[in-house]
Formats: structure tokens, sequence, C-alpha cells
């Protein structure tokens, strides 16, 4: 399986996935974000960071880069693409995924482990998936998802939630909620379920040394799925 | 401008400073050059009042790569791998600024580690505020928090540990001081000595604008009323920017284009280009018409002295330029040969086809002034005598739950959740443990890092105090696990001009090489930060230590959190139940007297390293140092974080229950061994003579102090986790 890693100036993660990728199989190259060609790739993921800064909208400026382009052409043709935290606000901005990503509620930054609840699991990025509750860690100042009403009808109707914020038995509540995010929102699809977005980052949970191991399931599930 | 006594005494200079300037250069300075005294020659960059004392600090051992000296130290962890450490003050302009003054220290810092080469792999800091009732208190805790998040967060480089603490004698001057290790592979080390003639001088990362001129000077002198006028000298911080020259710079260094580098951090071009030189033994000439500048009409006098952020001076190979250009037009950088090295021995400056600036470098370096300044020796207080009969009328639960809601003592969880500490996927032991742990990426090695200060012991015997943390940061280390290898020191002080204020920085920096010196845990590093004081009153003798330890395997890595029930545990070294300066005398009897525990470096080094004898050889399931709060804090806190009880026994000799528990004994810890293992680890303990006492067993849900008394481990989480989340949010 052949991943692209998209570094935009800023981002910081992008060697944390590329290890995570290759650990689970993949074979990823990491693309600079002003070139104009996408490898082959099986899977392209747009990792976490401070792209540009996010001095404007997070997000806003990674999604003119000239690799973009591309991306885009590549997700129309199906392709499946995957933004963590950052990778997200550029999706959300490119127009890939409805909605914005606001200022997280208490006007904090925030790095702990959450648990996530998958809603929909029919999408190569979680079908067959072992766990429906996952312990990931987030790290965000902007995780809190937003969008009109009739976007949220839309993204329901069409079962685009990939993720909810819940507790450890799933329960999704304001409690479980550690951002504002709208219905507790920590990731999505678009309509065709080939794009997710997705605020946790799985990438920092493949050891047992680390914050936990749920992103080594994640993982593994995804190259199955993808092969 | 006409260049006088008074403007040298405007510009912080002292007469004989000034007089001694005319002397040197054989006529009067102009204003540029003035200027450039006055940044060269303050106590920031001088260090011409902490000088003579520091030489004596024991700064060699055998994995001593690099001493002070250079932008940070460096200490050898095997395997061709090398860590580059150290930390630093921001005092004065988190103060007027807190988030721009907090995020510039940790973006400052962080430059002085890659400009070695070393990619930045955790940062720590110790932040100190005035009295939780004080007004202006919450806002700065607030803004200095966000500011190191902001910073940290957008570089990339996780916020591992940290120290937070509360003082009225920081009121009006609150101290920030921050750390950064990097990891470089030891044949890739940079420096900043030039060598070469005709070398090109090139000047990468942001722009030159206005900010933080004389910030330095600022940071050298003490505060009063008209402070917020500062806030000009605050520079501006700009994370992205730096995130750019960070991985421009370490793809430059990939290659052997690069003579020397030099990051531009306090007193800017001016320090960067003039240490350089005087390392390399000569010259530099530069054209300030080619610096690039933010803003228009710069003159050389602000060029000079800007203090704007994410900037970098190399000194290149020649016919490298295009090459390097390449790198950093690829990384959106400015890129621009400003200069050369000469023979002259001097700092040349040309702007219009002008010379503006004349100045031999060793009269900026070797010639600043240094000072032996008049200081007063500390007596060692004597001892309290507190009445028993205090104690009656007190319960030890209600003690233990107003200490572990001590603002000095409870979870800093607010603050380190607003950093990210996990980011580079290495963290293996988050804040909130005795020090934070990090993975050699792609190794099985880790590095451990801790900070610590005690300013109230510091305080009550500076000598004392001095030893004490350089132990506390040595028992920090070995709580985890990582044989200690050398430490960085911030020293914050008040005046060096008051002889009692001297006196504690003189007998702090004594203490803290007698304890460096015999635990062979050398200073690599440091930064002295003086004048930290509110018109005339200092802050209580702060000296911060950075400690750094490695761990072989970090698969051996212990935790402070109890792993089962029924394990036995053991409180490591004696109790003798010191209670003068402990937390217990000060806040809850009220007694600021008396004498700080005393130190036995002996029993510190023997019973550190049977600790790590233990934990080479599997037979410690958890450990904590004894520190703040005494041996029931300490043990409070292994029981929250493993969500486990402990029933207590009785001690086996005669002593008032609340000695016992709250006082603060130096050169202990607790460990939790298996019962199978007691035998074993009894054996050990005994072969290398090391004092030990059974504290009690665990069980599943609660502290049992004695028969009578009892806590949950949850009621110890509400006390311990609740007061700084309800104090922010109010």
């Amino acid at each position: 399986m052949n991943s692209s890693v998209i570094t935009f100036p800023g981002s910081n993660c992008d060697r944390d996935m590329d290890v995570a990728l290759k650990k689970f199989g993949f074979k990823n190259k990491m693309v600079w974000h002003d070139d104009l060609e996408l490898p082959k790739s099986d899977l392209v993921v747009l990792p976490g960071g401070f792209s540009y800064g996010d001095y404007l909208r997070c997000g806003s400026m990674a999604s003119k880069s000239k690799i973009m382009k591309s991306i885009l052409n590549f997700a129309q043709g199906g392709g499946k693409v995957m933004g963590i935290c950052n990778g997200f606000q550029i999706l959300v901005e490119s127009g890939l995924l409805p909605g914005v990503l606001l200022r997280n509620k208490y006007l904090e930054f925030i790095c702990k482990n959450v648990f996530v609840k998958v809603n929909n699991k029919d999408n190569s990025f979680f079908k067959d998936v072992k766990k429906d509750i996952y312990e990931f860690h987030i790290a965000h100042n902007e995780g809190n998802y937003f969008c009109s009403n009739n976007q949220i009808k839309e993204i329901n109707d069409n079962n685009q939630i990939a993720l909810f914020y819940s507790d450890e038995n799933g329960n999704v509540n304001k409690k479980s909620n550690p951002n504002g995010s709208l219905q507790n929102i920590a990731g999505i699809y678009n309509k065709q379920k080939n794009v997710l977005g997705m605020m946790p980052h799985p990438e920092r949970m493949i050891d047992p040394a680390l914050s936990g191991e749920d992103g080594s399931i994640f993982f593994e599930n995804l190259i199955n799925n993808l092969k | 401008m006409i260049v006088n006594e008074q403007l040298a005494i405007d510009h912080g200079l002292k007469k004989d400073e000034y007089e001694k300037i005319c002397e040197l250069l054989k006529r009067v300075p102009n204003i540029t050059e003035l200027g450039i005294f006055s940044a060269m020659w303050n106590e920031h960059c001088s260090y011409k009042s902490s000088r003579f004392h520091l030489k004596n600090l024991p700064t060699k051992g055998k994995n001593v790569i690099q001493g002070p000296g250079e932008n940070a130290g460096v200490i050898d962890i095997g395997d061709d791998d090398a860590i580059v450490f150290k930390i630093e003050s921001h005092n004065h302009p988190s103060f007027i600024e807190p988030y721009q003054g907090a995020a510039t220290g940790v973006g400052g810092i962080m430059r002085d580690v890659f400009t070695m080469g070393a990619r930045p792999i955790a940062n720590l800091n110790s932040i100190h505020f005035g009295s939780s009732q004080h007004k202006k208190t919450k806002n700065l805790l607030r803004g200095v928090v966000h500011g190191i998040g902001g910073y940290g967060n957008c570089m990339g480089v996780p916020t591992i540990a940290g120290q937070t603490s509360f003082d009225k004698s920081y009121n009006g001057n609150i101290l920030v001081n921050a750390m950064t290790l990097g990891l470089v592979k030891k044949n890739k080390i940079f420096y900043s000595k030039a060598a070469g003639l005709g070398k090109p001088v090139i000047y990468v990362g942001s722009k030159t604008g206005r900010d933080g001129i004389h910030g330095a000077s600022m940071a050298s002198a003490s505060f009063d009323d008209k402070i917020e006028e500062k806030k000009p000298t605050v520079q501006v911080g700009d994370p992205f920017t730096e995130k750019l020259l960070l991985e421009a710079c370490l793809e430059l260094m990939a290659g052997d284009s690069i003579i020397a580098i030099q990051d531009m951090g306090a007193a800017g071009l001016t320090s960067s280009s003039i240490e350089m030189a005087s390392k390399g033994n000569l010259g530099i000439e530069i054209n300030l018409n080619k610096v690039p500048c933010r803003e228009a009409n710069m003159t050389p006098y602000e060029i000079m002295l800007s203090e704007s952020q994410e900037r970098m001076l190399i000194v290149l190979e020649k016919g490298k330029e295009e090459m390097a250009q390449k790198i950093f037009d690829k990384w959106n950088l400015d890129f621009a040969v400003i200069g050369k090295t000469t023979k002259s021995k001097k700092i040349e400056l040309y702007f219009d086809e002008e010379k503006v600036a004349d100045i031999p470098v060793n009269t900026l370096v070797e010639n600043s002034p240094m000072y032996d300044r008049k200081w007063k020796k500390a007596k060692l207080p004597k001892k309290i005598k507190i009445k028993k009969e205090e104690f009656k009328t007190l319960k030890v639960v209600n003690v233990l739950h107003k200490i572990l809601s001590n603002p000095n003592v409870c979870s800093k969880e607010w603050i380190w959740q607003q950093y990210d500490h996990t980011v580079m996927g290495d963290t293996i032991q988050k804040p909130g443990g005795d020090a934070g742990v990090v993975r050699v990426h792609g190794t099985n090695k880790a590095v451990a890092a801790s900070v610590d200060s005690s300013a109230v012991y510091c305080w009550a015997h500076p000598l004392s105090g001095g030893k004490q943390i350089v132990c506390e940061s040595w028992r920090n280390l070995i709580s985890v696990g990582a044989k200690p290898i050398a430490i960085t020191n911030c020293l914050n002080f008040g005046s060096p001009e008051n002889e009692e204020n001297m006196g504690e920085f003189v007998e702090c920096v004594q203490g803290l090489g007698e304890a460096s010196s015999y635990l062979d845990f050398p200073v690599v590093s440091g930064n002295v930060s003086f004048y930290n004081q509110t018109k005339d009153i200092g802050i209580k003798p702060t000296p911060a230590i950075g400690g750094v330890g490695l761990i072989k395997d970090y698969k051996n890595m212990v935790t402070m959190d109890l792993k089962e029930t029924d394990n036995i545990l053991l409180v490591i070294g004696k109790t003798e139940g010191h209670l003068d300066q402990s937390l217990f005398a000060r806040d809850i009897l009220n007694e600021k007297n008396g004498p700080p525990p005393e130190i036995n470096l002996f029993n510190e080094k023997n019973n550190g390293e049977t600790i790590l004898k233990l934990i080479d050889k599997k037979l410690i399931k958890a450990a904590h140092d004894v520190s703040l709060g005494g041996i029931i804090t300490a043990l409070s806190k292994m029981c929250i974080k493993g969500k486990k009880g402990v029933t207590l026994k009785k001690p086996n000799y005669l002593i008032n229950k609340f000695e016992y528990l709250f006082g603060e004994d130096q050169g202990r810890y607790i460990i939790e061994i298996s019962k199978d293992d007691l035998e074993n680890v009894t054996k050990i303990l005994q072969e290398n003579s090391v004092h030990f006492d059974e504290l009690g067993t665990t069980n599943e849900n609660d502290l049992i102090i004695d028969n009578k008394t009892k806590v949950s481990i949850d009621d110890l989480i509400k006390s311990h986790t609740t007061w700084l989340t309800n104090y922010m949010s109010n």
C-alpha cells in the first residue's frame, strides 16, 4: 500500500504520521506542499501542526497550496484522503468536507486522552473495526466543530459523522465533549465516505509505552481495508 | 546625538564604566557604539557580578562534551548520540507582557539548542507567581501558560515537565524559566567560533524590526512604578517562522558548509556577531544596509540593538552561498550576505557607505567589567522548638487535605493540559510525574529531565538551599530510573548591588557547586537573572535546576503510581521529623523561621545509587521522592496516580506523628515492592548501608493512617485536583 503525507510549512505531526504508517506496512512518501503532482498513492494524509502558523483561520492558507489541486482531483476520483487535526482543518477549508472548526469552547489548548465512539463503519476507514470505542489523544486549540442547520441535517441524513466524543462506555453527552463540538463531532466524512477528517491523533497511540495502543488497531484495520 | 556621561547612564552604564569605554577606545564613542557597549556590558550579557563566583562551579565530567560558554551544554548519551540542553530566564518581559514574554522565552531557548545542530525533543519550564490572592497573579499565570503553550505547541516540541509555585515575594516580579533538550549526533555539533578570513557572514530568519530594542538592558534593571512604559522593550514571538528556521537550519546543517552559527538572542545582532568574532579571535565587518529590515528608516543603532526574534547569524564556507540560499528560499526565509570575517579583530559597521562603528572585539568581551561585589554571609537560623501542644488541636486528615490543595502542592493539570506533551510520539512519561521522559527516537534509550527549585529553603539558608535543589533534581531523575548526568541552572536573584541578595547568590552557588561536585552531576550550561525585585525588595532567592539523566532501556522506566494491592512500601532514607521550613510549619503552624532540612551528601549519593541498583534488578514497582509536604504528601500522590490505597504501619521508633508524616528530611524515597522481593531488597539495602523503614502495605481504596484515621482515594483526588481549576475559572 502506498501512502503520501503532505508537509506544509508549519506541519509538525508529519514525521509522527510517517512513523505510524510505516510501522503498519504502508510504503510512505513525504510530499512537499509546493509540488504539483501526487505520487501514486492509495492513501493521502494531511498531518497535524500549525500550517502557516494558523495565523489566519486554521488551515485556510494551506488549503490554497499547489499540491491541493491534485489532492482535490484525487479525492474526486474516489482516492482515500485523511486529515488529522490541522489536516482536518485544511480539508474543511478546501471544501472537501463541510463545516468549520472554531476555537475550543473554553478558549484553551487541550492536550489529553479522550474516548471516541465510531458512528459509521460503512467505509474503508473503519470497516470491520474490532472496537466501537477508542481511546485517542487530542491536542488542539481549534477543534470545536460547527456548521449550519442545513449542513448538519445533510451530514446526519447521509450518515457522514465518523466519530463522536464519548465517555469510556460510549455515552455521547455534554460531559464527554472536550471542546464544545456540535453534536460531539470528533470526525466526519464527505458524502462519498472516501475523505475523513478527525481531530484526534491515532498516530500518537501506536505503542504501549506511549499514551495507549488504540491507534495501532486503527492503522492495522485501515491497511487491511485498503488492500 | 552627542554622547556624554548622562547618555551613558541613561543606557544603564555606570559612570566609571563609561570612563573605561572612553579609555579603551581612546575617544568618545558615537551613539551606535555606546549602544553596543551598553548591550554587551549589561548584567544579562556580561555576567559582570556573577562571573567571579560562577567560575567555581564544577563543569567537567566524563559525559560532558561541552560545558558553559556555548549556546548550550552538551552531554554524551552513548552510541554517537548527544543531548544539548539549557535553561534560561525570561522574567522581566513576562511580567510586563506575560504572553509574549513567556512565548519568546521558549522560542529563545529552543534557538539556543538548534543553533548547535540539535533537534529540540523536549521543553520544560519553571514558573513562579505572586500570592494567589494578589490581583495580578491570575492574569499573569494565564498569560504565561498561554504563551508557553502557544510557542511550544506550534513548534511541535513536547512540553514534558515543569514546576509552578506561588509566593508573595514574586508579587511584583514573576519568574519564567524555560528549558529545552535537543538531540544531535556527536559528530554534527555546531559551535559559534568563527574561523577563516574573508568568509561570508550570513543573516537568516525573520526581518529586523524595532521590537525589543534594549531588552537585555531592561532585564538588567529593577522594576519601578513605571514598568508598564517598558512594554515596547518586549519582543514579539513568531513560532511559525521559528519552525521554518529550525527546519531550514537543520537542512543546511546536514551538509558541511557552516563554519559557525549563533542565534540572535539577547542584544541581537550585536552579541551574536561579537561572540563569533571573539571566540574565533578575528574581526567582523558588516554592511548594515544589507540587513533585512521590517521597517523603513531604521538607524544603525536600532538595527544593532533590535531583539527581533527568529534570526540567526552564520559564518559560511565561501562559495556555498547559493546552495544555502536555496534552502532558505524553500522555507520562505530571508537570507542575506551582510558581511565578512576580517583579520582586524574589530567589529566594523558600515551604513550608507559610512563607517558607523569601529570597536576592538576584546574591549567588549575580555575587557568587560567584572565585579567582586560585597556580600553578606547568612547565619544558619536557630532551630525552632515547636511546642507539641500546638499539634493537639490538629487532625492529620484535615492537615493532609489542606496540604494537598495548597497551591504549591496541588495538581497542575490545568497548566500542562494546555501544553502539547505527546507530539513527536516519544513521550513515555508525561507531566505530573517526578521527571518527564522521552525516548531517543528509534532507539531503546530514553532521556529523563526535571526542573526544580526550593526558594523557601534557599531563603532560610542559601548554602543548604543551594545543595538541596541539586539533590532534589538528582532524586527526581533517580525516581524514574534514570542515571543523573548533568544539570543546567537558572539563577534568579535580587540585586547584586544589595549585600544580602548578593550573599544569597554567592552561597546558593557555593551550595550548588558542592552538591553537584559530590554527586558528579556537573553544570554544563546556565543563565543568571539578577535584579528580580520591585523597588528595593528582592524575590526569594530562586535558583532553578534542570537535571538530565539517561535510561538505557526505556522499558525499565519507573513511575510513581502504585501498581498492585498487597505490595510493601518502604521509605528509603532516615526520617528524623524535620519540620522547620516545611510546608506544615509554614502553612499550618504559620511558623516561618528556623533552618531548612540538612543535606547529607553521602546519604544522597548512596541512597540514590542503591535505588538505581534495585531498579536495574527490576525489584521496584513504583518510586517517588519525598519532598514538599513529607511522607504523607508523597504517598498520597502515589495513591492518587495509581488509584490504590495504603495501610500505614506504626513507625518502629518513637516519633511524633506530625513530625513523622509531614517532616521534610532529605534524601528520602518511597518505593513499592512485591512481598516476595522483600528479603532480596532488604539484603541489598543492608549491604549498601542504606537506612530504610517499612511504611505500609498497598490496599484497594483507602489511605489508612491508623485505626482511627482513614481517607478514601477519591477524597484525596478531590483535594489534589480542584484548587487550580477552580481558581482559574473564577
